[in-house]
């Protein structure tokens, strides 16, 4: 049977595959270590800075608040001008002003208009003439007879670190994710493909093609040896396999030399004992030897078939074979009230003759078999596409889902109900001669009823002349 | 009648020796292909049974030399091959039947009495065949027993050909799906014995005396008597 609509399931959407998994979790813990390193980084340099920024704020307070309190007001103003006048650039800030804010000395305006934390430092923006507004740093100091002192410093060039780092912070990090997301997807198509080599050949398999093995990279890595050690177990399944298959060829082909000379014994009392002596008795073991004969000769045939490779075929008229097949059984299925009918249109294809018409026979015969009198099969020979397809409807009981994989195997019987006679090898030859021509064959419902359709792929369309009935 | 039995398996050649001097024939063995064909061609024999595969000279190529030789001694082929590729072999070397092991020796006998009515034809481009008041024309496709003209089909006018170009022999079934039919198959039913029962319902119903027999464990046979 062609492995053909055997159900090739989508590729499993990627963010569900592990590897995907693994590479998302991977890139998680590159992101957290980024974050991390980038934290140190900003925290030994702008954290630096700030804080030595605070340091030399305070140690200027402890400075000035000591002039105050040695040399009084005048002293501390003498030594705030001092300093403005040491800091050109004007990066130092000072303002003296009193207890209701108002400014007395320094290089501020005003009071800047904010409310300084617990323990007294506040940011605010202050009016550079150059600059336009930069970002300031400072703390209040109050004095004895409730005089306010502000130090600061001017940290713009602080705020642009930090803003800088934190830039390199945030890019990091989005790069950092995408990479690993890029990677991640990359990885896991890879490992994908490799696995899905796998699961492909397994399909194939199980599709019944044998001799399938799973593709070698030859690069000797972790996939390369599970695919060795896939190949060397199945081909162990393989040897098994073909061991039981001998065996049971063997003990057909063993049995059926004594069994036949048997039936020519039995054949030979028969008539020398002449037919009134126990001439039923003989008969009937005739048919018995007769009926056993059948199976193995059905089970080799079936061997012989399925061990050939396609059959070097000529071109064969499908419709022909199928009329051939409702003349011969037409005596039958009217011998049980079955309507048996044929539809067919004139296509060739390529194949062998007697093989094909046996498969067909087994099919009629089935139909006929299990369809209650009054009923009818219908054996249609029509194009679909490329293909040829050979259709065999019944009105019988048809086969339950659960059964319509298994009814090709060997020796399958669908139990009770119907107990009519056979081997239970005729869908086995059906499907031998199936994949022999490498062609499709599907169960399916005719509700009622079960319709079996083999469809094979067409030779050049010809129209050979039609013996339609 | 006399056959010649070019068969290496001793069993095998025993076994078809004593079934053909039970059924009232003679033999003669040859064990390998060299001394067959020597036989074959030095004595002269009604039919001849040869095993495909033989040490020394195989079954096809003594046919095929025979027939070179105008030698015209009907030639039963015995193999272990089924094939319909090897059975189209065989006919083409020269051999006029094909029969595959192992096999029912009322199937052998029957063949080999075909084989040997059809080497002797009574009358060669007969239009009609008789045999007792059963009479048919092959030309007009029409059947009449005791000048009663019978209404009968397509299929059943050829099963009923072969039988009666078969007249006074047994016919097995396999023999019948491959004459009339033309196809080498297992049928899955009795689908033979249905289309008999069929013909003999219509040529020998009615009639006092049945011409249509049934040969247990064998075949069929039409005959008068």
């Amino acid at each position: 049977m062609r492995p053909r609509g055997g159900g090739k399931p989508m590729p499993a959407r990627i963010w569900r595959t592990s590897t995907f998994r693994f590479a998302a979790l991977y890139m998680v813990l590159f992101a957290i270590s980024v974050v991390l390193l980038l934290g140190l980084v900003y925290w030994m340099t702008a954290g630096f800075m700030a804080r030595q920024t605070d340091e030399t704020i305070e140690t200027e307070i402890m400075g000035l608040a000591e002039q105050y309190r040695r040399r009084g007001l005048n002293g501390l103003g003498q030594v705030i001008g001092e300093r403005m006048r040491a800091d050109p650039d004007g990066s130092a800030i000072y303002l003296f002003a009193t207890p209701d804010y108002k400014p007395l000395a320094g290089n501020l305006d005003q009071w800047p208009p904010l409310v300084a934390d617990a323990d007294g430092w506040l940011n605010f923006p202050r009016q550079d003439t150059e600059a336009g507004e930069v970002p300031a740093r400072a703390r209040l100091f109050v004095l004895r007879d409730g005089l306010h002192l502000l130090v600061g410093r001017d940290i713009r060039d602080l705020v642009r670190t930090e803003a800088m780092i934190r830039r390199g912070l945030i890019w990091g990090l989005g790069l950092s994710v995408a990479l690993g997301l890029l990677g991640g997807l990359l990885m896991s198509r890879r490992i994908n493909r490799r696995i899905e080599a796998i699961n492909e050949t397994s399909r194939e398999i199980m599709n019944g093609d044998l001799s399938r093995r799973i593709p070698d990279r030859g690069s000797g890595d972790e996939f390369d040896k599970l695919s060795e050690q896939l190949n060397a177990m199945l081909d162990r399944i393989e040897e098994l396999m073909e061991g039981v298959r001998h065996v049971t060829d063997n003990i057909a082909h063993d049995l059926r030399t004594p069994l036949t000379r048997l039936r020519t014994r039995l054949e030979m009392l028969q008539s020398a004992a002449g037919e009134d002596l126990d001439g039923a008795g003989v008969a009937e073991c005739i048919a018995e030897s007769d009926q056993l004969l059948q199976t193995f000769n059905a089970l080799l045939r079936i061997a012989r078939i399925e061990s050939h490779g396609p059959t070097k075929s000529a071109s064969v008229a499908l419709d022909q074979i199928a009329g051939d097949v409702v003349d011969m059984y037409q005596a039958v299925a009217e011998e049980k009230n079955v309507a048996l009918e044929a539809d067919v249109v004139p296509v060739t294809v390529a194949g062998d003759r007697d093989l094909l018409f046996q498969a067909l026979v087994n099919l009629v015969d089935n139909g006929i078999k299990y369809t209650p009198p009054g009923g009818s099969v219908t054996l249609a020979v029509a194009v679909d596409g490329d293909d040829c397809c050979v259709e065999v409807r019944d009105t019988g009981p048809g086969i339950a889902d659960a059964h319509k994989e298994k009814v090709t195997r060997r020796f399958y019987r669908i139990d009770g109900a119907r107990g009519e006679k056979g081997n239970g090898l005729g869908l086995s030859l059906v499907a031998a001669v199936a994949q022999r021509h490498d062609a499709l064959l599907e169960f399916a419902d005719a509700n009622p009823g079960l319709v079996v359709r083999l469809c094979l792929p067409c030779a050049v369309q010809t129209a050979p002349t039609n013996r339609a009935h | 009648m006399r056959v010649l039995v070019i068969e290496d398996d001793q069993d095998v050649a025993s076994y078809i020796g004593k079934g053909l001097r039970e059924a009232g024939h003679t033999s003669d063995h040859a064990a390998n292909g060299k001394d067959g064909l020597f036989m074959a061609a030095s004595e002269s024999y009604d039919a001849m049974i040869v095993d495909r595969m033989l040490p020394g000279l195989d079954g096809l190529s003594i046919i095929r030399t025979l027939r070179a030789s105008d030698n015209r001694t009907p030639a039963l082929i015995l193999s272990a091959l089924g094939e319909v590729d090897d059975r189209v072999a065989g006919l083409q070397a020269g051999g006029d039947d094909y029969l595959v092991k192992p096999f029912a020796f009322s199937e052998l006998v029957a063949r080999l009495e075909a084989l040997v009515r059809r080497a002797h034809p009574e009358t060669t481009d007969a239009t009609t065949l008789t045999i007792a008041d059963l009479e048919i024309d092959l030309l007009k496709r029409e059947v009449r027993r005791g000048g009663r003209l019978l209404e009968i089909k397509p299929t059943e006018f050829r099963l009923l050909e072969y039988l009666m170009r078969h007249r006074g022999q047994v016919v097995t079934r396999t023999m019948l799906l491959e004459g009339v039919w033309d196809y080498h198959f297992d049928p899955q039913t009795n689908v033979i014995d249905v289309h008999i029962s069929r013909l003999r319902s219509k040529i020998d119903k009615g009639f006092q005396r049945p011409l249509l027999h049934t040969i247990r464990g064998a075949g069929y046979k039409l005959g008068d008597g």
